[in-house]
């Protein structure tokens, strides 16, 4: 684990409503990075061709699937590599279609920026205000809006000022600082701004969008929780070359341990102290969040999968009643009462989902109180009761130890994706429609952190 | 206390790959995530699945990728071997130094191989031969038999999203009714590193590790882990015909026909599969280095040089995968 090369990469998502070109303007970032092959780009010449279309369709390089192809539209999220000499990108093409927002989700969990594409003609929409909720609640740092089409409005300053100003207003309410949102002009189909300056957009002087993407800040997962690992499998070799080794593996999931540290076992609170860090390649004298390892502990102790490893000064308190935000990814509605299995880190206990306390309305930004249930995409505030006590953190403050799946425990689906505690700033109106006039015209900024949940 | 002290890795770690792709004349392709963070990923999810799973086991072909997975699993499970038994579905078609390859790796490491002949299918009927004599198609059957009869729960393939546009809609966690389907539009969210292996009894969950790796990647990997491949990989002198634009080796699979001509050329295979339908491609690379030269120049992709498979329809692969294939 150690030696390798650690290119700078970028993990980006893309959302945006049916229609408005996100698989032509990947496809588009794909041929003008020249990240295309030459087989790759002969089959869409060919199709394009037997379609009676006079320009290659782009977005066929990313419409996979039968049915996309059919359509015309993105089901189901595709990963695409592609790099520059800046940087390297990882990005998840999601679709926009209302029906698979979880997707979109999927998508937003682990990306560090994401595009929002719109219509210039139809400018922001339901699905814009919808996907830039789900990517702030998801805690993706970084927003990029790209205004497409805007040659189909003779690439006219006013249609893009207005379609920008409406949208950072959106991003500002849901807690995005102004330096964090980006709006270009582009057209994926012709090309403008997308890698290259566009001649048609003389008025705009910002970057390009590929010259935005190798130039944005990344910022790495944050290190200032302190060490957490969730112990994934116990390794016990049981041979005669190690018959007495019991390393607890896992990945790191949160801050920094180093052999000598003093650290805590939960639920069961235990304590021990790191003997070594053990590779297949011999051991660390640290180990960082995102790092497979197995620690060795110099006592003898009883840890098992889902044991959570973590600093002893500010352990994880185990808890059983969570305050919950849950983002709703299955057509069978959530009600109070509800019987679950959720999967935290390396471990799945069964829950109760007590209370309903909200239901937050992304387009206006308002948080309804006690509804009587949570709808396929809907975001909701809620208790949740677990059988086993779970070691958590706040969602705002980890995104790895923050977070938990929400599981059918009869058919095995995966119901919603759960974060700890308030993630987005947004949640906490109070539902009033004032707050909601003042939350799009006169921005919110946060001041104070989410509360912790216990 | 909070530590806060840490920063990027040292900036001379980057001078090796540096150097391995200033020639090229494209940048394209570089490492996305860096290896290290490839292998830590894989390492998670071998380890995923030993933690949730009864009776998982590795499909393993003899080729880059699936050699890949029995060194990742490896690593993941040191000092312990390997929880994990390996199955290789065998069309018959082989390349014998890939499956003298296959022995001898199973014997170094003390592995656990299944071997499902496809030859056995169609001997007892299961199966049948088809006209064009390619086994590749034929794979399913005996691969979801498998499945059923060792009562596998889950299977590991080391299928790369970069390869095939069907391929990038997979999740790194994949679940397969009863009849081993793939069904894109019912795929389960995949949420940040926490992968849903629950499935119910009948159903299996087919496993990704390499996901995430484009083939650069792997011929980075290979040379620095030092791994060994069979000798096809590189380049060698060998008896050649060309068919639909593709280098085929005679073989018991047929060919060449009475119109094609045999000559002897300088190729290296880029993927291992049926001999029936995989081609090689011209190269002089002798060594790993060599090859992630040409790999990084090339102006074809891994599958679109050599598999013929592929080409048989613009949805050849997702129709495939929605039979069972992986």
């Amino acid at each position: 684990m150690s030696g390798g090369e650690q290119i700078d990469s970028l993990r980006l998502a893309t959302a945006g409503s049916v229609d408005d070109g996100k698989s032509t303007l990947v496809g588009r970032l794909l041929h003008d990075t020249k990240s295309v092959l030459a087989d790759q780009l002969e089959a869409v010449h060919r199709v394009s061709t037997e379609r009676g279309l006079t320009e290659p369709d782009l977005s066929l390089l990313v419409d996979g699937l039968r049915a996309e192809r059919e359509q015309g539209i993105t089901i189901d999220v595709a990963y695409r590599y592609f790099a520059t000499p800046r940087r390297s990108f990882v990005l998840a093409d999601t679709p926009g279609h209302v029906q698979y927002t979880r997707n979109t989700v999927t998508g937003a969990s682990t990306a560090q920026l994401a595009i929002l594409l719109v219509d210039a003609r139809r400018g922001v929409v339901e699905q814009t205000r919808r996907h830039a909720a789900v990517v702030a609640l998801l805690g993706v740092p970084r927003l990029v809006l790209a205004v497409n089409k805007i040659d189909l409005v003779d690439y006219d300053e006013t249609v893009f000022r207005a379609v920008s100003a409406e949208f950072a207003a959106h991003a500002a309410a849901l807690g995005y600082a102004a330096d964090d949102v980006v709006s270009i002009p582009v057209s994926a189909l012709v090309g403008d701004n997308v890698v290259t300056s566009s001649a048609n957009t003389g008025w705009y002087s910002g970057p390009t969008l590929l010259e935005h993407l190798e130039t944005v800040p990344v910022a790495p997962d944050p290190h200032e929780v302190p060490f957490r690992m969730a112990v994934q499998y116990v390794i016990r070799p049981r041979t005669p070359e190690y018959p007495d080794y019991r390393g607890y593996a896992g990945q790191v999931a949160a801050g920094l341990v180093r052999p000598g540290d003093e650290v805590a076992v939960q639920p069961a609170g235990l304590r021990s102290t790191v003997h070594r860090i053990d590779t297949a390649d011999g051991p660390l004298a640290e180990a960082v969040a995102g790092q497979s390892v197995t620690l060795l502990l110099t006592d003898e102790l009883d840890i098992g999968r889902g044991d959570v490893i973590g600093e002893v000064a500010e352990a994880p308190k185990p808890v059983t009643e969570i305050d919950a935000t849950l983002c709703w990814l299955s057509e069978r509605p959530l009600r109070a009462g509800a019987r679950v299995l959720i999967k935290h880190g390396a471990r799945t206990t069964q829950a109760v989902v007590d209370q309903l306390t909200a239901r937050f309305d992304e387009q206006r930004l308002v948080t309804i109180p006690d509804p009587a249930e949570l709808g396929l995409n809907e975001i909701g505030r809620v208790s949740v009761r677990t059988a086993e006590p779970l070691p958590v953190d706040d969602y705002a403050i980890s995104r790895r130890t923050g977070a938990f799946l929400v599981i059918d425990p009869a058919e095995g689906n995966t119901l919603a994706a759960g974060l700890v505690g308030v993630p987005l700033q947004a949640l906490q109106s109070d539902g009033s429609p004032a707050a909601a006039d003042t939350a799009t015209t006169d921005p919110i900024t946060p001041t104070e952190p989410a509360p912790v949940a216990t | 206390m909070t530590k806060t002290s840490v920063g990027p890795k040292p900036a001379e770690a980057t001078i090796r790959s540096a150097g391995a792709v200033v020639q090229q004349p494209a940048p394209r392709r570089r490492t996305p995530t860096g290896l290290d963070t490839l292998e830590s990923e894989a390492v998670h999810v071998f380890r995923e699945v030993a933690g949730e799973f009864d009776r998982p086991v590795v499909l393993f072909s003899g080729g880059k990728d699936s050699t890949l997975l029995v060194h990742l699993a490896r690593k993941a499970f040191w000092p312990a071997p390997i929880p994990f038994a390996l199955l290789h579905v065998d069309t018959g078609h082989n390349f014998p130094e890939v499956i003298e390859f296959r022995d001898r790796l199973v014997a170094r490491y003390g592995l656990r191989l299944e071997v499902a002949e496809v030859q056995r299918w169609i001997d007892d009927g299961r199966l049948t031969e088809r006209a064009d004599g390619t086994r590749n198609p034929l794979q399913t059957v005996p691969l979801l038999d498998s499945i059923v009869e060792h009562r596998f729960d889950a299977v590991f393939g080391g299928g790369r999203r970069d390869e095939e546009r069907a391929r990038a809609k997979e999740r790194i966690f994949s679940l397969r009714n009863s009849f081993g389907q793939w069904d894109p539009r019912r795929q389960r969210p995949e949420l940040w590193n926490l992968y849903n292996g629950r499935h119910r009894p009948g159903e299996h969950v087919r496993v990704f590790p390499l996901s995430n790796w484009t083939e650069l990647d792997v011929w980075n990997y290979i040379e620095r882990e030092n791994i060994e491949l069979p000798s096809i990989y590189y380049a060698h002198r060998r008896e050649v015909y060309l068919r639909d634009g593709m280098l085929l080796s005679s073989g018991p699979w047929g060919g060449p026909r009475e119109t094609e001509q045999v000559q002897e050329r300088l190729v290296r295979y880029r993927t291992v599969g049926d001999g029936s339908c995989t081609g090689a491609v011209e190269s002089d690379a002798t060594t790993v280095a060599e090859v992630i030269a040409e790999v990084a120049a090339s102006r074809l992709t891994e599958r679109g040089a050599t598999r013929a498979d592929d080409r048989m329809s613009e949805a050849a692969m997702e129709d495939r995968k929605r039979e069972g294939y992986f």
